[in-house]
C-alpha cells in the first residue's frame, strides 16, 4: 500500500494506492492516525482513485478513522471511489456517515 | 467447462490476496462479468481473512485450504481452517456481530450479499468450513430485489 498526503486548502488529502484488505489494514490505520494527529485542525479526504479492492477489513479502518475524526468535530470524505469499491461501501451503508464524491472539492481561493 | 483447484497456504495476511486472485481467475473461465468477479473476490477475501484472524487468532502456522470448482455456469468455493471453530454459528452470521471490538462484523453479511448461497459448518476446537456458491447466468442477487 502506498500512502501519499498533501494539504489541499483547509483539508488533508491522503491518496492511497493498492488493495485495502487484512494485509494493508494495520499499516494504513497507523499512517492515518499519525496524520490525523499531526494536522489536528484539518478535515480528511481519502482519495481512492488508485484503490481497486476494499473488503470489510479495509472498510473497518476507514470507519474507525471516521469515528476518531467525528469525536473531534472533524469530517471525513471519500473521493475517487471506483464501482467495485462503491458496491462494498453501499453494502455497509457508509454513505450515511461519510460524504462520497467522484472528485476533489475545489480549493478555496485565498 | 469444468475445472477444479485446491490451494493450501499458511495463515498469513499476505495470502489473502493470493486466494482471491486464484478464485477470480477461475471465475473468469466460466463467463462471470468483471463486476461479478470483483464481488466474488470480496466474498473470498472475507472467508479467508476470517480463517486467519478468528480461526487461528494470529497464529501464523495454521493451514487454510481454499477449494474452488467451476462447472457449467456455477462457481463453488470452500474455505476451510482447522482453528478454534465457532460456538454459535447463527450468532456469528448476524450483521454487526463480531467477537473483536475493533472489527465491524460485516464479513458474513458481505459473503451472503455477494454470493447466491453460503453454508457454514463449524465445531469448537476443530475448525470451520464455509461453502459459497454463485451462478454466472441467473438473475439478480437477493440484495438487488430487496
Ligand atoms: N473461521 C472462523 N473461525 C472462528 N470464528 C470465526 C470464523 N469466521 C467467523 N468467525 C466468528 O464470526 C464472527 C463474525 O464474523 P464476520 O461477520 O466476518 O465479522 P468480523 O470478521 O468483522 O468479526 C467473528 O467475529 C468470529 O467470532
Ligand atoms: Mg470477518
Amino acid at each position: 500500500m502506498t500512502i501519499v498526503h498533501l494539504l489541499h486548502g483547509p483539508r488533508l488529502v491522503v491518496a492511497l494506492k493498492g488493495d485495502l484488505d487484512l494485509k494493508s489494514a494495520g499499516e494504513l490505520r497507523q499512517a492515518l492516525d499519525q496524520l490525523i494527529d499531526r494536522f489536528p485542525d484539518r478535515d480528511l479526504i481519502i482519495d481512492l482513485t488508485e484503490v481497486e479492492f476494499v473488503d470489510s477489513s479495509g472498510l473497518g479502518v476507514i470507519l474507525g478513522r471516521y469515528k476518531r475524526l467525528s469525536a473531534r468535530g472533524r469530517s471525513l470524505q471519500l473521493t475517487g471511489v471506483r464501482p467495485p469499491v462503491r458496491t462494498v461501501l453501499d453494502l455497509a451503508g457508509i454513505a450515511k456517515l461519510v460524504t462520497i464524491s467522484d472528485h476533489l472539492p475545489k480549493s478555496p481561493v485565498r | 467447462m469444468t475445472n477444479r483447484m485446491i490451494l493450501r497456504f499458511l495463515s498469513l495476511a499476505d495470502n489473502v490476496g493470493l486466494a482471491r486472485v486464484a478464485v477470480a481467475q477461475m471465475a473468469g473461465q466460466i463467463g462471470f462479468s468483471l463486476s461479478d468477479v470483483e464481488e466474488i473476490k470480496v466474498a473470498v477475501s472475507e472467508a479467508v481473512s476470517n480463517a486467519i484472524i478468528h480461526g487461528y487468532q494470529g497464529r501464523e502456522d495454521g493451514w487454510v485450504e481454499v477449494a474452488c470448482s467451476v462447472a457449467g455456469d456455477e462457481l463453488v468455493v470452500t474455505v476451510e481452517d482447522w482453528g478454534v471453530g465457532i460456538a454459535d454459528i447463527a450468532k456469528a452470521r448476524e450483521p454487526a456481530y463480531s467477537t473483536d471490538p475493533e472489527r465491524m462484523g460485516l464479513g458474513f453479511v458481505f459473503m451472503e450479499s455477494l454470493m447466491h448461497a453460503v453454508v457454514v459448518e463449524s465445531a469448537p476446537g476443530r475448525g470451520t468450513r464455509v461453502e459459497m456458491r454463485r451462478r454466472a447466468r441467473v438473475g439478480a442477487l437477493s440484495r438487488d430485489v430487496q
